[in-house]
């Protein structure tokens, strides 16, 4: 039986990840009611950021599957960062 | 190794880990195609900031917010329904998978009572009032309408995806000792939930 994910996460741990992105949603909600000028997108961003890493790691086991699912994660989300990145210096400096 | 060892080897492989690569590649795949829509919002959105907040004024922070918490919830059912199949309880499995269904179910309803709403407004893609509107907040709607839609079709498949599940493990295609199919359709079920995570700030926080 190769390659069945030998890591099993218990309910408790999923529960407890299952609380914390919804203490971050209600986190990002009273935040968006708050003027805080042009933080308010970075700050939004960043919980979205926070709340994807915990999906990624917990809900989708990546911290525990082999370094290679790393490795593609990596290289996507470098790929995007990189599309963002030219396609403003683009737009910015044109 | 003989022909016939070698035939023997082969019915009892599986490769799991290779199927989740597979489902993770697929997954890439989904990302760059909404990755390239966020790009455009990003743009538009720098481009028109005033617009957009005020644009998105009109969407309804608290349906958003209900659909976040909802699909969180659907997401945990899933990851719960995989560690009970792991744990040998196939009836719980099937219970957290059905629950994940009905999350999805309340999910578009209530996608749907918000599009009827703005649409009863005279706000949808291409309408007599919103072409009357400046060009970032015929943008910001044009992306709402494409973004949300895209994703809610996303929801859609996932239903579908998940249903197949049921039925795999009430007949006990998918096992506890042979659950991959399981895991890949909870992986896309996360990724819905994932591009949900952006969708909810980029368009109802903004005011």
């Amino acid at each position: 039986m190769s390659g069945n994910n030998k890591h099993h996460i218990s309910y408790g741990t999923y529960i407890i990840v299952w609380l914390a992105l919804l203490a971050f949603t209600s986190l990002t909600v009273t935040i968006a009611g708050v003027n805080l000028g042009r933080y308010t997108l970075f700050i939004a961003l960043s919980i979205a950021a926070i709340k994807s890493a915990l999906v990624i790691n917990i809900f989708m086991h990546i911290k525990f599957d082999e370094p290679i699912f790393k490795v593609f994660l990596g290289i996507s989300g470098s790929t995007l960062f990189i599309i963002f990145l030219l396609t403003f210096f683009d737009y910015i400096y044109r | 190794m003989s022909d016939h060892q070698e035939a023997a080897v082969h019915q009892l492989h599986r490769d799991d880990a290779g199927a989740r690569m597979g489902m993770w590649l697929f997954l890439f795949t989904e990302v760059l195609l909404f990755g390239g829509m966020f790009l455009v919002y990003a743009v538009y959105r720098y481009q028109y900031p005033d617009q957009f907040h005020l644009a998105a004024r009109e969407l309804n922070t608290t349906l958003g917010t209900l659909n976040t918490i909802i699909l969180l919830t659907s997401s945990l059912t899933v990851a719960l329904s995989i560690a009970a199949l792991q744990n040998g309880n196939k009836f719980l499995s099937l219970i957290l998978l059905s629950a994940t269904l009905l999350f999805a179910l309340t999910f578009m309803v209530i996608k749907y009572f918000e599009w009827t709403t703005k649409i009863a407004h005279g706000i949808y893609p291409g309408s007599p009032e919103l072409l009357t509107k400046p060009n970032g907040q015929i943008l910001f709607f044009g992306l709402y309408y494409v973004m949300t839609g895209l994703h809610g079709l996303h929801v859609l498949v996932g239903m579908v995806v998940i249903s197949f599940m049921i039925v795999f493990i009430a007949r006990d295609k998918v096992t506890p000792d042979n659950y991959v199919k399981l895991e890949n359709s909870g992986l896309y079920w996360h990724l819905v939930d994932l591009i949900w995570i952006f969708l909810f700030p980029l368009f109802y926080l903004i005011q």
